[in-house]
């Protein structure tokens, strides 16, 4: 171990802004993307799936208006 | 004689891919944690005060990964562009859609840890040197490539507009790298290079190795996450799509 105490690593030898404020923005950004990409990934899962559905519907729709004949 | 051939060209197709995209995501963030404790921990726990830097230097473990995955990481968008203008292969180009955003992180914050880095090494924040200049160019490029494709409703043609961007700023990527060599600049010298033993402690080369791998296992894990929810999206309407929504409801 290179520091003596828990003041000495957090001072960073009088550097501890600059350092801790690369380590700051740099783990936020990086906790920050993969965070992002899920929500936006769950929320095209639920659009995606709302359109299906709406599809689905429409097609029993047009199937019980036009009995016997094929959708195309 | 074997019979038995992998056809590699099945993963080029989206709906094979897609699941072995999903298996492969939970290996790298493992590995990505695991790289970035052991790093961190050299790095910031175990390694020696630099002789002139003092303790500023310990910014190099991220400073150094984040610029060389800026680069690299355009090199690969780059690849996949060339490789979908030349094949019209359909993952190709959904490959360097997912990776220009990452990439532009990257290089925002390699300026951002460069910039921290500067201030009390040689007093200023910024400097219009070729080192930092052509970094700041690399993250317009990735912003434009970004923009442009943004701004092209049918895929297909942002691809190939994409494409095109991508492969004429290739040409600052050598100038990135070799910057420190051809001009007279406030940036130091490369740390690390092929060819030659590294000016540094064997403690702090290791540090910036395992961060730097760290970067690269984040960076596989965070374009698969994203080239996926770009797979579902434009495939919305095929087959495959259609059927894993079937299964979802």
């Amino acid at each position: 171990m290179h520091w003596n105490s828990l003041a000495e690593f957090l001072a960073m030898g009088n550097h501890g802004f600059y350092v801790w404020g690369s380590v700051l923005v740099m783990a936020a950004s990086m906790l920050a993307e993969p965070m992002l990409l899920r929500r936006s990934r769950s929320r095209l899962l639920a659009r995606l799936l709302r359109q299906y559905r709406a599809e689905q519907t429409e097609a029993r729709r047009q199937r019980a208006a036009n009995p016997g004949r094929s959708r195309d | 004689m074997t019979n038995r051939v992998i056809n590699w060209f099945r993963y080029a197709s989206p709906q094979t891919f897609y699941p072995l995209a999903g298996k492969l995501i939970p290996c790298f963030w493992t590995l990505a944690g695991i790289f970035a404790v052991v790093g961190l921990g050299i790095g910031f726990l175990l390694a020696p005060t630099d002789a002139q830097q003092g303790e500023g230097y310990r910014i190099i473990f991220l400073h150094v990964p984040a610029s060389w995955m800026s680069m690299f990481i355009y090199l690969v968008m780059a690849f996949w562009a060339a490789i979908g203008l030349a094949f019209h292969t359909r993952l190709s180009g959904m490959m360097a859609s997912a990776l220009a955003p990452t990439g532009a992180l990257f290089a925002f914050l390699s300026l951002w840890t460069g910039a921290l880095w500067g201030k009390p090494m040689w007093g200023t924040w910024w400097v219009w040197d070729a080192r930092l200049t052509s970094e700041l160019i690399l993250l317009f490029l990735y912003i434009g490539f970004i923009a442009l494709q943004a701004a092209i409703d049918d895929p297909r043609r942002a691809d190939r507009a994409g494409a095109i961007l991508a492969l004429v700023g290739v040409v600052n990527v050598p100038i990135i790298y070799f910057s420190v060599k051809w001009w007279n600049t406030l940036h130091q010298g490369a740390s690390v290079s092929l060819g030659k033993a590294p000016s540094m402690a064997a403690q702090m080369l290791w540090g910036m190795l395992f961060c730097a791998l760290a970067c690269w296992m984040y960076s596989i894990a965070i374009a698969l996450m994203r080239v996926r929810n770009i797979m579902l999206e434009r495939e919305r309407h095929t087959e495959w799509v259609r059927a894993l929504l079937a299964q979802a409801e």
